[in-house]
């Protein structure tokens, strides 16, 4: 019984086998030029060191907002410096909105980069500029005269809500409006692409929840494609439309953000997922169920309703035709990007090998079924 | 107060102005030479906006090696240069050339280390923007810098004021020089007294001077 808590159940049966990388949905409507296209970018930062990136490719298509998720040291951070080429990847290509990024000469990569727009996790505005010339300063790297620049400033202040601050100092400022001038100088010179690098990490929740908010209605406003890099999947669950996992330098899995959540494939999605989406069952809650009876063993499995079978009666189902029976710990409905989904931590009673037959039906209609670890829980 | 004849009074008064052209006139020079070897070391450092260290290592190596001779011994080795320099070795024109020269090697690196202290985060949002190297130095670099660079001018001077002292040695002049021709070698302390008492206001008002202008200038 042990062996069978400690092992996921994808991983047993015909179930198990998982491509390496999985992909939800066709990543390419290819209707319109993507806004991003890399393609196998390889970085090594020490020669003998470990990849930081290793052969990754993905396309951002314009206007949606694509999200990169990872912890530390997954080369999310590095990808996203590829893009603007803040780092010159090894080997690979790089196309960003029309350029070939890699092929451009110093003044044409500079040209490009006024057409990309980068928010930083800690802001880095200038200590000594006020809020009004933060904002200027790219048009002033960009050679806009005086007035130019005040009347950029002056239409792009209300955009983030900062109109009463113009003339204070970042050091008087919160977080959150530290961010918001952060985005207000990445959009100042109109780009069409918007790299986000931890944009909101170094705030509270809800200075978070704020930012989002307003780069999403700044992505509607500005017909803005944006880029993001994140460690929290509750950001990619909040604004991104698609989403990459990455990991040791790779994406390990990419697609809708709806799909990867309701079907992460990879158990570092699936780790991802369940921080947003976990069970939600309390260890009291747990210590609580009944024992197993004799010969019986007890499985506790979270199972995500998402899909066409999403609607079916299969929990009362699964109960009668396999002999096994579920006891429902929780459940409660969850929305992404505006889908609706379910989710329900079960206690599953019975014969082991009943118990499993079980929860791989469940799975082969399409429901995620994640077991959870009763230590852990 | 029966020391304090005229002759002396003037002899004070020659004295505090000959510190004050000596350490006025090496700051102006070695901020002025300071300042742009501390961005050639800080640009061509490894990791640097230009890496370069057929620049990086010998510029170094020349800082260090000014830092580490004694004022004292600078002073003399380098009478030539002075003289080449200055027209002269004595006097005070001619010590302003070492106190320039120890200076400069002095500010070099501790503009360098202001110009470190500068967030990495800022210059790369600047790249992010497009800015050229000059302009990460001239817009970013350098003003958010500027509250470190006049810190370490302040330091500068106030050891620039102490070295001043052994200026004596090449007939420099100087309270510093004052203090040791009357107060020590012809036994009169008060005249030490003074000189002391001068140039610790000095010091005091110079550094009051320069962490009012660092306040001033940094929003932190």
């Amino acid at each position: 019984m042990a062996g069978l808590l400690a092992r996921p159940l994808v991983a047993a049966g015909p179930l198990g086998h998982t491509p390496p990388i999985m992909q939800h949905a066709p990543s390419s409507p290819s209707a319109s030029p993507a806004a991003i296209t890399l393609a196998g970018l390889t970085k090594r930062y020490a020669s003998g060191g470990t990849l930081a990136l290793d052969d990754v490719s993905l396309s951002v298509q314009p206007g949606e907002i694509f999200g990169i998720v990872g912890r530390s040291g997954a080369g999310k951070s590095t990808l996203i410096r590829c893009v603007n080429l803040l780092e010159r990847p090894d080997a690979g290509q790089v196309r960003v909105l029309g350029h070939d990024m890699l092929a451009l000469d110093d003044a044409g990569l500079r040209a490009a980069r006024r057409g990309i727009g980068m928010v930083f996790q800690h802001f880095n505005l200038h200590s000594r500029r006020t809020v009004a010339e933060n904002i200027a300063f790219p048009l002033e790297i960009a050679g806009l005269p005086a007035a130019e620049r005040r009347a950029r400033v002056a239409e792009i202040l209300p955009l983030v809500g900062l109109e009463a601050r113009a003339k204070a100092y970042p050091a008087q400022l919160s977080g959150g409006q530290k961010q918001r001038v952060g985005i207000a100088r990445a959009l100042a010179s109109r780009p069409r692409l918007l790299l986000c690098d931890e944009a909101t990490s170094a705030l509270d929740p809800e200075t978070t929840e704020e930012i989002l908010a307003l780069i999403r209605d700044l992505r509607a406003r500005l017909d803005l494609t944006v880029l993001l890099i994140t460690h929290e999947m509750a950001v990619v669950k909040a604004i991104c439309d698609r989403v990459a996992v990455m990991e040791a330098g790779r994406v390990i899995e990419q697609g809708r953000v709806f799909d990867v959540f309701t079907q992460p494939s990879q158990p570092t999605t699936r780790r991802f997922v369940s921080e947003v989406i976990g069970h939600g069952v309390p260890e009291g809650t747990i210590a609580r169920l009944p024992e197993p009876g004799p010969g019986e063993t007890r499985y506790l499995a979270h199972v995500l309703f998402a899909g066409p079978n999403s609607t079916r009666a299969v929990i009362s189902q699964a109960s009668r035709e396999f002999g096994v029976d579920f006891n429902i710990v929780s459940g409660r409905i969850d929305e992404i990007s505006g889908e609706p989904f379910g989710v329900m931590a079960l206690a599953a009673y019975g014969e082991p090998a009943k118990v499993t037959a079980a929860l791989l039906w469940m799975q082969q209609l399409g429901l995620a079924v994640t077991p959870i670890e009763e230590d852990a829980a | 107060m029966s020391w304090l004849t005229p002759t002396m009074q003037e002899l004070l008064l020659e004295a505090f102005w000959e510190t004050l052209i000596m350490v006025g006139a090496s700051t102006v020079i070695s901020v002025a030479i300071g300042l742009p070897l501390a961005l050639l070391l800080y640009v061509t450092a490894p990791g640097g906006l230009s890496p370069n260290g057929w620049i990086n290592r010998p510029v170094g190596l020349l800082v260090n090696a000014l830092r580490s001779t004694p004022f004292i011994i600078l002073m003399v080795a380098i009478i030539p240069f002075t003289r080449l320099v200055a027209g002269t070795s004595i006097g005070t024109t001619a010590a302003i050339v070492p106190l320039a020269l120890a200076a400069t090697a002095f500010l070099a690196r501790l503009f360098e280390n202001a110009l470190r202290e500068v967030e990495p985060g800022v210059i790369e949002a600047a790249r992010a923007m497009g800015a050229t190297r000059l302009q990460i130095v001239t817009k970013v670099l350098v003003p958010e810098a500027l509250p470190g660079l006049i810190a370490a001018t302040t330091v500068a001077v106030v050891s620039l004021m102490s070295f001043s002292a052994m200026a004596g040695a090449i007939g420099g002049g100087g309270l510093g020089d004052l203090g040791i021709r009357f107060g020590y070698q012809r036994f009169m302390p008060e005249v030490m007294a003074t000189v002391v008492i001068l140039l610790i206001l000095l010091v005091q008002g110079l550094q009051s001077f320069g962490d009012w202008l660092v306040r001033r200038l940094s929003h932190r």
